[in-house]
């Protein structure tokens, strides 16, 4: 068989991979110190394996992996950026990393005045008045935002019913809206991929509560009527939520807060470089305006002139979304990126990120439809629907052929209101001659589209598993190894 | 300033520029963002520093505060000083799976799928229970989660919660719950074990879910199997168990004592104190519950030529397929720190997870025995515990944390922090990484005060 064996498969009764010091205390009868009923009768069958077999077991299976590391990583709205080394070793010094969460404030000092600063260096990238770092991932900034623009409506007497959404938001935002109590108000995007004013009208009431929005959005473009969006949406008393996923397009370019946005969640693992982690951790700080910071969650960090400390003293207070202060291994790779870069970085990051789009765009669109032909941001969206109609190849078939070139597939089928869409973006980390090589490797599936559509369909060849069977894995759904009993 | 990650030099991007028919790369800017919103001038940000001066400055930051590796703790209360195998922090290091993403490519992210797969399995061996997930945030949002969840399929509103759960798991159970108006009752505690009795009374029909944790907040060991029963006499209430995966090496697995969701700290296994974050939470259910349940999912199948490999499924619950009708928000969730967790278990195994729990258990009692005997201190609680403690003081805390600290000891948490009732009242965590010279060091200390 080709593949790894699970790692259960490997295990050998009397084999182990870990060594300990032997008790130094007098031993005492187990059942003396636990209750008898409250015991496991049998130990849990967790592999017994050397440490060198579980090394390589996992070394071989980081092969199977496809990493920013590894090759071009264009996926849409995830921002898979380079992720410098020095990060990864900062967050690992013992200052950092050997901190227990209540060790008393006079101790760690150090790591306070970094998430002290890193507040203030997102307030200002965000054009925002206070910082909250607790979220540990993007949709749990976007619950937490929910969660204070219901805390300020409901201090001033009504929560309110809806949220409204445009057609191209992140599948997060309408989840992220259940999750708060809130109704979905969907609205569909004009003919050039933007919020339709009139529709946004027709929907604003005294019960919306707020609108969320991408800017720019999944489709990589600006909504030039940002700030009508904004008049209208304050003028029923509701409030504007920044979805912080596309920031790496604008910074120092255009803040949200100034756009008239009063909340927002920055993504620390897109736009400030900390690795996505195969699906995380990540961290979704969220930034409020002046009006929003009594109902922040707690702590927040306060400083009294002598040192820095938590303050958990705030009656609105939505309460806590997770315990302690948030991923802050994440937060110290994030601050030093920031402090690496500087403003004059940060904006050259985003000029990077918008030019390397474009000129993928205006290259590949003589190739595949450009539905919204606009200049984009960060990142745009083809459609395959020309491959399709022609030659009965899928976007899922480009994106599996794509695997054989060594390259990450774009996000696919979404944004939802693009057909057999193909959501790119390059990032600022890659060179010409990189994209030049994803542009001819484009060009020739094209070309294969129309020569040798078979092995598009067939294609993954060279992956270390060929196109999988996931309609088996819902239908006999195996979930775990068991033992055999 | 960082010009080291951008490949793009000023030649490239002129080339470029021109040969998408433009002058400069402001035009880019200037054809979509409206003037009136266009920020002008720089941003107020400290300027760049080169990766030498940057290590400086956070080896500074870092160098101002006192690390747990410098002094000795007895610091708990969710995330604990237990030793982490040099092999874990080696394996997560490869960059082929902390710069990949969600495994949206199956056939390129193997690595990633097994890994989860073999994750969910572990997780199943140590809590007893049918399906578990890729991880949560952590152990607070994840038993938020479960009272989510247990919302979503029993359709009541009324979720019970000991005061003996974690303080700051309760805070986050809560504000999750007043987001959609669910009703929390907190049930008092007794001798520092949740009170069976007014639980027994107060839970009815409309309970979704009654929380417990186990061992609980003051490392006692709750009577899990009576409120099992309590649960299991009525029949939609779930039984939701918060607990410490290092307990499972001895413990009872909670799907044999009628336990229902049982979530908790993978902090434990493998992954360092940070502060706090970035940890994991695990999450297991029964598979009467697998379609309700939030999060990734992973499953076995086979490829066009009968190879097995992995994918993503039960999609039709996440986020990126249900949209609104999802049955969690959470996409991001915590893969690395799950890595590290599944390779710690994969290094203890069988045994070593066993040996770890009895060496934290042995010397808990150790300790616990030594404070019994000096003046001033005793236990607050009696029964037994697993790897913590309570510990009240005649002496004032402050006093008592001062001369502590003054020979380099963390000697615990303050409950009155939590618990305004439990005034010098400190809660104590050892774990096998404490020695006895640690210890006797610890309660010469206390004696002296």
């Amino acid at each position: 068989m080709k593949g790894e064996k699970l790692i259960f498969e490997k295990s050998r009764k009397g084999n182990r991979g870990y060594s300990l010091p032997p008790l130094d205390v007098p031993s005492q009868k187990l059942a003396d110190l636990l209750p008898e009923k409250s015991l496991r009768k049998e130990k849990a069958a967790l592999p017994e394996i050397s440490e060198s077999e579980v090394v390589r077991h996992y070394v071989n299976l980081s092969q199977m992996n496809h990493g920013v590391d590894t090759g071009f990583y264009p996926l849409g709205s995830c921002t898979m950026k380079y992720n410098p080394k020095i990060n990864e070793d900062v967050a690992r010094l013992q200052g950092f990393a050997a901190l227990h969460p209540y060790q008393k404030e006079e101790m760690v000092q150090g790591a306070m005045r970094l998430l002290k600063d890193i507040e203030e260096y997102l307030c200002q990238i965000g054009g925002m008045d206070k910082t909250t770092l607790q979220p540990a991932a993007g949709a749990h900034g976007e619950l937490t935002g929910l969660m204070l623009i219901r805390a300020y409506h409901k201090k001033n007497g009504n929560p309110r019913k809806t949220i409204i959404i445009p057609d191209s938001a992140h599948g997060t935002n309408p989840a992220s809206v259940t999750m708060c109590g809130y109704d979905v108000v969907e609205i569909p995007s004009d003919e050039k991929g933007c919020v339709d004013l009139e529709a946004l009208k027709e929907v604003l009431d005294e019960d919306v509560a707020g609108l969320m929005l991408t800017n720019p959005n999944t489709l990589g473009l600006y909504d030039e009527n940002i700030e009508e969006i904004c008049q209208l949406v304050h003028g029923v008393g509701a409030l504007l939520y920044y979805d912080g996923a596309n920031a790496n397009a604008i910074m120092g370019y255009s803040r949200p807060g100034d756009m008239g946005f009063d909340v927002i969640h920055y993504n620390l693992h897109k736009t400030f470089a900390t690795p996505h982690g195969g699906g995380g951790p990540g961290s979704g700080p969220v930034g409020v305006k002046e009006k929003l910071v009594p109902f922040l969650p707690v702590p927040v960090v306060e400083e009294d002139g002598e040192k820095l400390y938590f303050n958990y003293d705030l009656p609105d207070s939505i309460g806590k979304v997770r315990s302690f202060y948030g991923n802050f291994g994440v937060v110290v790779k994030a601050y030093t990126y920031i402090r690496m870069m500087g403003p004059d970085g940060l904006k050259r990051v985003s000029e990077d990120a918008v030019l390397n789009a474009n000129y993928l765009m205006e290259k590949l669109k003589m190739t595949y439809d450009l539905p919204y032909q606009r200049r984009c941001m960060h990142e745009f969206v083809l459609s395959g629907s020309k491959q399709k109609k022609d030659h009965g190849i899928t976007t899922r078939d480009i994106a599996k052929m794509l695997l054989d070139f060594n390259i990450h597939p774009p996000t696919v089928y979404f944004p939802l209101i693009v057909e057999e869409a193909l959501m790119i973006e390059p990032t600022e980390t890659e060179s010409l001659e990189t994209l030049n090589e994803f542009i001819q490797v484009m060009e020739k599936i094209a070309e294969m589209a129309q020569d040798d559509p078979d092995r598009i369909r067939e294609s993954p060849f060279n992956t270390p598993v060929r196109r999988l069977d996931e309609t088996k894995a819902a239908r006999e759904p195996v979930l775990k190894w068991q033992p055999e009993s | 300033m960082g010009k080291h990650y951008l490949p793009q030099t000023d030649q490239t991007r002129k080339r470029m520029l021109e040969e998408i028919g433009l002058q400069s790369v402001e035009e880019l800017f200037n054809c979509c963002i409206p003037p009136g919103v266009r920020f002008q001038g720089s941003l107020d940000l400290p300027p760049a520093l080169s990766e030498m001066e940057a290590r400086k400055h956070l080896e500074g930051l870092a160098g101002e505060n006192q690390s747990t590796a410098e002094l000795v703790s007895f610091l708990g209360g969710g995330v604990a000083d237990h030793y982490i195998p040099s092999a874990v922090d080696h394996i997560i290091s490869r960059s082929e799976f902390y710069t990949a993403y969600t495994p949206y490519q199956p056939e390129v992210s193997q690595g990633t799928l097994q890994n989860i797969f073999e994750f969910q399995s572990m997780i199943c061996l140590l809590t007893g229970l049918d399906v578990a997930n890729a991880s949560m945030y952590d152990g607070g949002s994840a038993l938020a989660e479960s009272a989510w969840m247990a919302h979503g399929s029993t359709r009541q509103n009324k979720i019970m919660i000991s005061r003996t759960v974690h303080p700051e798991y309760r805070q986050v159970v809560q504000t999750y719950a007043d987001a959609i108006g669910l009703e929390i009752v907190e049930i008092p505690f007794k001798d520092g074990l949740t009170d069976y009795d007014l639980l027994e009374k107060s839970a009815d029909k409309k309970t979704a879910a009654v929380i417990i944790q186990q061992p609980n907040f003051f490392g006692l060991i709750e009577n899990t199997e009576k409120v099992g029963q309590i649960t299991g006499n009525l029949t939609k209430t779930l039984f939701v168990a918060a607990l410490d995966p290092i307990s499972l090496g001895l413990l009872k697995p909670p799907g044999e004592y009628g336990c229902d969701i049982a979530v908790g700290e993978g902090q434990p296994l493998g992954n360092p104190l940070s502060f706090g974050g970035p940890h994991l939470g695990f999450f297991a259910a029964r598979d009467k519950l697998l379609r309700k349940m939030p999060g990734r999912i992973i499953g076995i199948t086979e490829d066009v030529e009968g190879q097995r490999g992995f994918v993503m499924t039960m999609q039709t619950r996440e986020q990126h397929i249900r949209r609104h009708r999802a049955t969690s928000n959470i996409c991001s969730n915590q893969a690395l720190n799950a890595l590290a967790a599944a390779v710690y278990m994969s290094l203890m195994g069988r045994e070593g997870i066993t040996e770890v729990a009895e060496q934290c258990l042995q010397k808990t009692s150790y300790l616990q025995k030594g404070i019994k005997e000096i003046s001033g201190f005793d236990l607050a609680f009696e029964g037994p515990v697993f790897k913590e403690f309570v510990v009240k003081t005649k002496k004032s805390w402050d006093s008592v944390e001062k001369k502590m600290m003054e020979q380099g000891i963390l000697p615990g948490i303050d409950l009155k922090r939590f618990y305004n009732e439990l005034e010098n009242h400190f809660l104590v965590c050892v774990t096998e990484k404490r020695t006895k010279e640690e210890m006797d060091k610890f309660l010469n200390a206390l004696e002296g005060i």
